[in-house]
């Protein structure tokens, strides 16, 4: 069941029509997209299909990026990217801070994802889950309306991605931001989001609500079967 | 029976050599190893002197040339030319550091700057600037401005080149991380651009530390009036080579000592970087 049931009514992100191209190759073609407030929702496809794109588009960070199309999506907005992004120059505090003040706010960050402690430490002494985990605090001092993820547990053990998983999944619950996350993985997808797209030749190939109480299984199955994973698993 | 195969196991771990990879960083840093070559040199300067297989017109003992500094200090004119020097490097160096510094975020931070100002340093850096002494002394007379002056130009381009390439070398990465936190110009310059700068900028000024001293060497040696430079020059025409050599230490003494303060402060400064230095 998916919580946060009465905000699902505003739509957080609205896409319609939204292409880009790179050199003449269409990416992204026409997309139409509603991300409801507080929704979960992973991002699967092919290497190259453009997941990246997407999220790099409702990011605002695709400058000189040739398309068109029409994308709401709110003020605050955080991103978590794949590598964890730190400045090495500024220590785990300063960084978590990077854009916002409110030390305070920053402790607390750190604290809620396992740092505490490590605030005066410089990135390079942190391991890549930390690292991450910093990053991760980063992105929530902010407070965001949408959080925009790029695989951002691809560079971690499958070990620490599990714990990664649950954090992320409770820091979710508290704060209740929408959430758009990139992944390759199957099974990450299913297990955290409330909802699984799978972009297919520049559109949405398939929208999948993941009913929490229906066997992870099943989904498993049909979304591979969406990326053309048709041999038997498991 | 388990026990002791465990106790075993756990001594053999402590005393045996665990193998370990070759380690390719040079390892940590001796204290004071940086005086160990020249204290080195001396002791064998010394030596040669002592043992009488040194032309002691040509070079002379190093307690000669102590002892003509000594002399030179206490009644000759050496602390005023020491003065005089000093001010001429620092204040070109100043000035070069300054224009340095400027111009390079000038020409790293906007494309016009870059337009206007990158093409010209690279011309003035394609003409030896010790070649520029006569024109400079035509135009700014054969006073204190133009040793500043050939001195600042010295420095200013070690000092703009690396900054420069070292601004526009900032990762990518970086500058999307700082739009996505929001953050304005001027925060983005200075939380981003200038400390991911500062390690080129360290590299351009000690090449302009450098560059300060040859050029007030080359300066003084050729056209002073006052100075060491203007001391040695004398010595020569009096074959003191003891002279010439109380120059040549101070200018070493000059040259290891701003060198030593400007690592001092890089490492203060970038202590976050762990590098095969640290
Ligand atoms: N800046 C760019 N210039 C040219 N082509 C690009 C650029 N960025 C992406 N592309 C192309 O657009 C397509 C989609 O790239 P995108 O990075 O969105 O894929 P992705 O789905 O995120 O893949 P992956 O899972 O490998 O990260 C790719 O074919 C890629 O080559
Ligand atoms: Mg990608």
């Amino acid at each position: 069941m998916a919580p946060h049931t009465e905000q699902l009514t505003r739509p957080a992100v609205r896409l319609r029509g939204l292409t880009r191209s790179f050199g003449g190759r269409t990416v992204l073609d026409g997309i139409d997209l509603d991300i409801p407030a507080g929704q979960f929702v992973a991002l699967l496809g092919h290497s190259g299909s453009g997941k990246s794109t997407l999220l790099r588009a409702v990011a605002g960070l695709d400058h000189e990026v040739v398309g068109s199309g029409q994308l709401t999506a709110p003020d605050r907005v955080s991103v978590v990217f794949q590598d964890a992004r730190l400045l090495p120059w500024r220590r785990v505090l300063d960084n978590v801070l990077l854009g916002t003040d409110g030390e305070e706010k920053g402790r607390e960050a750190l604290e809620e994802v396992g740092l505490k402690g490590r605030e005066r430490a410089w990135p390079s002494e942190l391991s890549g889950g930390e690292a991450q985990r910093a990053a991760l605090a980063r992105s929530l001092v902010r407070e965001p309306e949408l959080l925009l993820a790029d695989e951002p547990f691809g560079a971690l053990d499958a070990l620490t991605r599990i714990r990664m998983h649950a954090l992320l999944r409770q820091l979710w619950k508290r704060h209740q931001p929408s959430v758009l996350l990139v992944t390759h993985d199957v099974d990450e997808a299913v297990v955290l989001a409330d909802r699984v797209l799978v972009l297919e030749h520049g559109r949405i190939g398939l929208d999948l609500t993941i009913e929490r109480e229906r066997s992870r299984e099943e989904y498993r199955v049909r979304l591979l079967a969406a990326l053309g994973v048709t041999a038997e698993v498991g | 029976m388990t026990t002791t195969v465990a106790a075993t196991a756990a001594v053999a771990r402590d005393t045996s050599q665990v193998r370990r990879r070759r380690r390719l960083s040079p390892g940590r840093r001796l204290p004071a190893a940086r005086l160990v070559g020249p204290v080195l040199l001396l002791a064998l300067w010394a030596a040669a002197s002592a043992a009488g297989r040194l032309d002691p017109a040509a070079v002379p003992a190093p307690w000669t040339v102590v002892r003509t500094g000594v002399h030179l200090w206490t009644a000759g004119t050496l602390p005023t030319d020491i003065l005089t020097s000093l001010r001429r490097a620092a204040s070109g160096f100043a000035i070069g550091l300054a224009a340095g510094v400027l111009l390079a975020l000038a020409a790293g931070l906007s494309r016009a700057g870059e337009a206007l100002i990158d093409g010209t340093v690279n011309l003035n850096r394609a003409i030896p600037t010790l070649g520029l002494i006569p024109l400079f002394i035509l135009w700014l007379g054969i006073g204190e401005s133009f040793k500043v002056a050939i001195i600042a130009i010295v420095v200013y381009i070690p000092i703009y080149l690396n900054t420069h390439a070292a601004l526009a070398g900032i990762d990518h990465r970086y500058v999307e991380l700082a739009e996505v936190q929001g953050l304005s110009r001027f925060a983005f310059v200075r939380q981003i651009v200038i400390p991911g700068a500062l390690p080129g900028f360290f590299v351009g000024l000690r090449l302009g530390v450098t560059g300060s001293w040859l050029g007030l060497v080359v300066l003084e040696q050729i056209n002073a009036t006052s100075g060491l430079g203007y001391l040695m020059f004398q010595a020569q025409n009096y074959g003191q080579s003891d002279v010439i050599l109380v120059g040549l230490v101070v200018y070493g003494v000059f040259g290891l000592v701003s060198d030593s303060a400007v690592r001092l402060v890089e490492r203060r400064v970038l202590s976050w970087r762990r590098t095969l230095s640290s």
